[in-house]
Parts: C-alpha cells; sequence; structure tokens
C-alpha cells in the first residue's frame, strides 16, 4: 500500500513537472470563472498543471458563473483573468467590453490551435472554442420496440409515436422536454422557431419580428407536445426531466447531449439506462434544417489585466485544451473541438446535428434579452389562456420595452 | 436632555440612517430616472467553430465615448416608469378603451408584467398576513394553556417552521406536492382524482403559496403573541371570572384588547414581510402562475439581459406599494402614541 502510494507520488511529481514545463509559461496569474460540469472541471484541471515557478493559477467553477463573471472582470486589474463562456454567455461580456482580442497572443503562441477553433467577431479573435453541445433526440429503445416504432426523425413523427404509445398504454406522458417557464422553455421555441426557418431581427437592425407564420407554428407545435408530457411541464428543468427520464416515465424527448451520459450511469434503474438511446435532433413542420440550435464552449482572456497575466493565461489555457488531454475518461465528457478527438457513442447526436446544418445559437448583443421575454410571454399560451399571436404580440412588447431602456431601438 | 447631548446621542444612527437608507434611497431613485445610452451598432463578420455569419454588434469605441460624456447615462424622466414592463400607461389606456366591462378589463391587465405580479402580490398580502395573525393567536393560546412541563417543547416545535430558510423549506415542499410525491400522492387518493396536479394549475399554486406563506409565518405571530399572554394582568382576569365570564368572554373582553398593540406590530410586519414575497416562488418553480415585484427585480438582474434601469424602478414602486400598505397601520400607532387633548 505504502509503496504504491510512493510510486503514486513519485509518478504524479515527475508527470506534473514535465508537464509544467511544458506550458511555457515564466510567471503571472491565471484565474478561471466558468460553469461547472465534468467537461469544465477537465479543462481547469488541466489548467491548474501549470501552477508553480512564479505562476499562480485559481479556479471558480460555478452554476452561478453568469452572475459573477462581468462584476469579476469589470475591475482593473480583473479579478478573473479568463472566463470559460459559451456562444450566448460570451455576448454580456463583449457588451460590458471586459475581453480582449487574442491576435497577437495566437499569432505568438497559437500557431497549433485549430482554426476553426478561434471564435472572431468583426475579424478579431475574441475566444477559443473546445467544446460542442446541441439538443437532441433521446429515445428508450425498448418502449420504441414495444410499441412498434422507429425513432422519430421529425416532431410530427414524434407526436405520432407519443400518440401510439399512451394509446397502447405503455405510458401515460411519454414526452419529456426542459419546458420549465422561464430560459429552458424560451430555448425550446428558440429551437423550433429556427426549425420553421424563422429569423429573430429585421436584418441589420435590433428589431424583432417573430409575430409571423413561423413563430404561430412553432408555438402550435410546442402545445401538441405538451399534452403528452407531465402536467407540471412548466416546473421542469433539465434536471427534472432527467429525474423523469430516470424515473423511466418518458420514452422520447429532446435532450442536451452533455446531459445524456447520466442517463446511462449505473446509478440510474438497468432496464432505463440500457436502454437509453440516442439519435440526431428532429426537423418540423417540412424544414430541412434541425430544430435544434448548435453551441461552443470556449474561453476567452480579461482585458483589464497585465500583459504578462495575459499571456500566462492564455498559454495556461491553451495547454488546459491541448491535444493530449484527451484519453478514455475525458474522452466522453463532451464533444471536443480539439485537434485528434475521435468521436465516441455518446456524442452521435451531437455531431448529426452539426452534420445536419442544425445553425448555432445567435451571438447577437441583443439575443438575450428576446431570450429572457419569451420565456416570461409565451408562457400563458403554453397554459390554454392566450392565443399563439397574442402571445407573440406580447413578446414581441416585452422585448421592445426592454431593448429601449437598453438603448438597442 | 439638552440639545448638545441629544445631538452627540444621536449622531451615530443619524449617521448610519444616511449612509444605509437615505444614500441607497436616492441611488436607486436617480438610476430608475436614468437609462443607458444608445448602443451604436455595426453589422460584422462574425465566426465560430459552426461557419460565419454577418451579424449585427455593438461598436465599443464608439459607444465608450458617449459614456464618458455622460457616465450616469441618458436622462429617461420617468420613461421607463410608464414603459410596458412597469406602469405601462399607453396599454392599459388602450386595454381601458378596448374592453367590453370591468371583468373583461381586469383580465386582459393580467398580460402586463407589473399587474400580474401586483395581482398575485397583493392577494398573497391580504390572505396570509390575517390568517397568520389568526393563527399565531390560536397557537398562542393553545401553548399557553398547557401543562409547565410541555410548554418547552411545544414552542421549539411550533418554532421550526420559521426556522427552516424559506427557499429550502419550499424547495423540500416542492418536491412533497410534485404528482409522484408524498404530499400530491396523497391528495390524488384522497380526492379520487389520479389527474390532479397542484402544479399545473394556476388557482391550486396560489393556494399552495399562500398556505406555505401562512404555515411559514405563523411562528413569528405565535411567538409574539405568547410573550404578550404572559403579560396580561391576572386581576383583571380573576375579576371578569368572578363576574361569571366564559372563557371566550375573557378572551374577547380582556385578553384581545390588551394584547391589540401586538397585533398592530404583527400587522405591520407581516404587511411588509408578504409585499416583498420572493423565495417560496422560486422554491416552488412557480414563475409561470406567480409572480411578485420582487421576483421581477431578481429576473431583471440575473441572467445575461441585466436591465438595471428597470430593476431601480421596480425597487422604488415596491417601496411606494410598502409606504401606501402600511400607511393605515403608521397612522394608528401613531395616534396610539399621541392622543389628541
Amino acid at each position: 500500500m505504502l509503496n504504491k502510494k510512493i510510486a503514486f507520488a513519485i509518478a504524479f511529481a515527475v508527470f506534473s513537472s514535465s508537464v509544467w514545463a511544458g506550458c511555457g509559461i515564466d510567471g503571472g496569474r491565471v484565474s478561471i470563472v466558468g460553469n461547472e460540469f465534468p467537461a469544465i472541471q477537465a479543462i481547469g484541471a488541466g489548467a491548474e498543471e501549470c501552477a508553480g515557478g512564479g505562476v499562480e493559477v485559481t479556479t471558480n467553477l460555478t452554476a452561478d458563473h453568469q452572475k459573477i463573471n462581468v462584476q469579476g472582470m469589470t475591475g482593473n486589474p480583473a479579478e478573473y483573468t479568463t472566463a470559460i463562456i459559451a456562444n450566448s454567455s460570451i455576448v454580456a461580456l463583449m457588451v460590458e467590453d471586459v475581453i480582449r482580442p487574442l491576435d497577437d497572443l495566437v499569432a505568438k503562441h497559437g500557431q497549433d490551435i485549430q482554426k476553426h477553433q478561434l471564435v472572431t467577431v468583426g475579424g478579431n479573435i475574441m475566444a477559443v472554442a473546445f467544446m460542442a453541445n446541441a439538443q437532441h433526440l433521446v429515445f428508450r429503445a425498448d418502449v420504441l420496440a414495444e410499441a412498434g416504432l422507429t425513432p422519430p426523425t421529425t416532431y410530427e413523427e414524434m407526436l405520432a409515436a407519443a400518440e401510439v404509445i399512451r394509446s397502447t398504454g405503455l405510458m401515460k406522458n411519454p414526452v419529456g422536454g426542459a419546458y420549465k417557464a422561464g430560459w429552458n422553455l424560451a430555448e425550446e421555441f428558440v429551437n423550433m422557431y429556427i426549425g420553421h426557418g424563422g429569423e429573430f431581427f429585421e436584418p441589420g437592425t435590433a428589431k424583432v419580428s417573430i409575430n409571423n407564420q413561423a413563430g404561430v407554428d412553432a408555438l402550435n407545435v410546442m402545445k401538441s407536445l405538451s399534452d403528452y408530457m407531465n402536467p407540471d411541464f412548466l416546473t421542469h428543468d433539465s434536471n427534472a426531466t432527467s429525474a423523469e427520464w430516470k424515473a423511466g416515465n418518458v420514452a422520447i424527448m429532446n435532450m442536451w447531449g452533455s446531459r445524456v451520459g447520466p442517463l446511462q450511469s449505473d446509478e440510474v434503474d438497468a432496464e432505463v439506462a440500457s436502454n437509453t438511446d440516442i439519435a440526431g435532433p428532429m426537423t418540423v413542420g417540412g424544414g430541412s434544417i434541425p430544430a435544434s440550435t448548435l453551441w461552443w464552449d470556449g474561453w476567452t482572456v480579461a482585458k483589464n489585466i497585465s500583459d504578462e497575466d495575459a499571456e500566462a493565461t492564455f498559454l495556461a489555457m491553451k495547454h488546459a485544451i491541448r491535444p493530449e488531454m484527451l484519453n478514455d475518461e475525458t474522452s466522453s465528457l463532451a464533444v471536443w473541438l480539439i485537434a485528434g478527438y475521435e468521436p465516441t457513442v455518446a456524442s452521435r447526436g451531437v455531431v448529426a446535428a452539426a452534420q445536419m446544418g442544425a445553425k448555432p445559437y445567435p451571438m447577437v448583443s441583443y439575443q438575450g434579452l428576446l431570450h429572457s421575454a419569451l420565456g416570461a410571454e409565451i408562457v400563458d399560451f403554453m397554459m390554454g389562456k392566450e392565443d399563439a399571436a397574442t402571445a407573440l404580440a406580447d413578446t414581441e412588447a416585452a422585448y421592445t420595452a426592454a431593448a429601449t431602456e437598453k438603448g438597442y431601438l | 436632555m439638552k440639545h448638545k447631548t441629544f445631538f452627540w446621542f444621536f449622531l451615530p444612527t443619524a449617521m448610519a440612517m444616511f449612509l444605509f437608507i437615505a444614500l441607497p434611497l436616492v441611488s436607486v431613485v436617480s438610476q430608475s430616472l436614468h437609462v443607458p445610452h444608445d448602443k451604436v451598432l455595426i453589422t460584422v463578420e462574425n465566426c465560430d467553430p459552426f461557419g460565419c455569419t454577418s451579424q449585427t454588434q455593438i461598436d465599443h469605441t464608439l459607444t465608450q465615448a458617449l459614456y464618458e460624456a455622460d457616465p450616469l447615462g441618458q436622462w429617461a424622466g420617468l420613461g421607463i416608469y410608464f414603459d410596458r414592463g412597469h406602469l405601462a400607461i399607453k396599454e392599459v389606456g388602450e386595454m381601458w378603451r378596448g374592453s367590453s366591462g370591468l371583468g373583461d378589463f381586469f383580465s386582459t391587465l393580467k398580460n402586463l408584467p407589473f399587474y400580474r405580479a401586483m395581482g398575485f402580490t397583493l392577494t398573497f398580502t391580504f390572505i396570509v398576513t390575517p390568517l397568520v395573525i389568526l393563527f399565531g393567536f390560536l397557537i398562542a393560546l393553545a401553548v399557553n394553556s398547557l401543562h409547565q412541563r410541555l410548554k418547552g417543547l411545544m414552542i421549539f416545535f411550533s418554532l421550526l417552521p420559521m426556522i427552516v430558510t424559506p427557499l429550502i423549506g419550499s424547495l423540500i415542499m416542492f418536491w412533497m406536492i410534485d404528482s409522484r410525491g408524498i404530499i400530491g400522492s396523497m391528495l390524488q387518493i384522497l380526492l379520487d382524482n389520479p389527474e390532479l396536479s397542484l402544479k399545473a394549475s394556476t388557482g391550486l399554486t396560489w393556494i399552495t403559496l399562500i398556505i406555505y406563506g401562512i404555515w411559514h409565518a405563523a411562528p413569528f405571530a405565535f411567538i409574539v403573541f405568547y410573550a404578550g399572554l404572559q403579560t396580561v394582568p391576572k386581576e383583571t382576569l380573576e375579576s371578569a371570572m368572578i363576574d361569571g365570564a366564559t372563557r371566550l368572554q375573557q378572551i374577547m373582553h380582556v385578553v384581545i384588547p390588551h394584547l391589540a398593540p401586538l397585533v398592530a406590530f404583527v400587522a405591520l410586519m407581516q404587511l411588509m414581510d408578504n409585499f416583498r414575497v420572493f423565495e417560496p416562488i422560486i422554491g416552488f418553480n412557480a414563475e409561470a402562475h406567480a409572480t411578485s415585484l420582487s421576483w421581477i427585480i431578481y429576473n431583471d438582474l440575473g441572467g445575461e439581459t441585466r436591465l438595471l434601469s428597470s430593476a431601480a424602478t421596480t425597487s422604488v414602486l415596491t417601496i411606494i406599494g410598502i409606504s401606501i400598505l402600511l400607511a393605515p397601520v403608521l397612522v394608528r400607532t401613531w395616534r396610539e402614541f399621541n392622543p389628541q387633548e
């Protein structure tokens, strides 16, 4: 036992020192703020390997990261030298102007970062993406087989399948979905609206235009789906929907790729876990683009820090996403955009979404305002208290009030 | 007290009131009267792992210049107060002209976030406050008549609902009333309705929140009234008994008049607490059915939107709302302590 410990300690020391040398940092401060899920934790741990020899690395990974990252990067010097963000949340950092362009650092140190990992805004590199995510179909192979069904490829087929499963008495509410009032419900509308070919804004302006046929159709599909959901669906976020799935109450749902792993884990009832399978996202209304959005997660570098800290941060984060970080354990955590990543079985859904031409979630400053307005205003429609056009008109009015206040209109 | 002594005695309090009450008020009011500068928008090419698109972004150098010229933002006057997210003067006017009657008007009014929130907040406040006072008083009477040895134990148990943090308490209840939770399934069996869901209907959600509110706040009223009961003069009670008053008559004519100032105190505290109802809405995930002014502020401040002027405006409206609610109680208390000659 003792020998093992010593061997481990030596191996660790050798490993970490060799890695430290590999970071190539002379000194500086690296402070990371980001979301908390296994893939991000792996990135945080990777950056921490660079600590030592005058380099200080700290991480603050929390589900509340969006509430603290802007404030934590506004001061001078900024508390956080890097924020790990996604396509929707980078916008808040750019609006407040707290992140710096990375062109000089990429030119100096980033030759080996793949071109498609570089997120550019107006020609400036603003972030380096390292993983992709999307919502796609998750289904119970056994239930579909028993009902004589194949996995649906469109939302119309999903509705038909739900009716068959319900009428044969296999399940009362076979459809799942994160439809909680607020962010989740709005995200489902964004998916469905894009699936119907809708555009959110008049080109080149912040003027919203969702009160149209695509918007009405999107809402109607959502309402039809909710008829096959647990009646409490407006209180179910991704966690609660996952719990319903684990309890064996749901057979088909549109769910985040990064959430599927836990549904197949040992903690879940073996019958559910072994029959949980995934496929690409569904299309809707005869459209060809999936009713789903693509997401990337990436890292940025704070503006209000010294050049030394910026360089140290860039190198430490680059170290965290180097191709060698991929191994059997980390490969299954996410759909990595890192060179040398071999798609695993779990990544099938997200890869299919990209291949089918799913659109990325819009990286526009005022999209967040529309998202909040949707999350609050389409609830009455989902409860059957008003019609689709009224709900969309309410959303447009709420967005317009918020966007006027923020100075976009 | 000499004026000089009074001045030095009162100075620390005055300083604290200035720093922690007056300054924040000035700050929140001034924020509610300003909005951010107009953003200068440009169309740029954005590229990410999934390809390039042309999108509208903010021109930072030009926007920054506006801020340096005027850091507070643009003067908006009462613009935010009257927009759709708050008092919605224009929308309410249109609804008034377009509605067929008062009932119709109020049902369309619920479509506006501020009035929807006020609808729930006022219902919650005016049902929970009197019931908390009633239940608190009944529990206090019951505990007070117990044997000395049982009292301590009962007081402890009666206080438990107040000890649990509201957010945690409501989260626990949220899972218990789930259609598959212990209370949810029990109600389904008792009412013989397997479809019953407390979370799916607005009415049942309101009732759940109101019951939770009473359950959580009753111990506060109880402990205040229980303390008051210890000071009821024994002589008055005894003479009432000698005069042949029943227990009910003793309570009506001796105990309640004695506790009247405490009722005013509990009502004051509860009106304030209930008007800013917040945690149960979050804990019960009830945003779809019930919102409150505090919830609107939370929603404006959190997430990616950060509507700071809107949050400041709602804060000012909350302060005004609480002042209106408390005015009758405050006037009454003022009269009691300053009897007219």
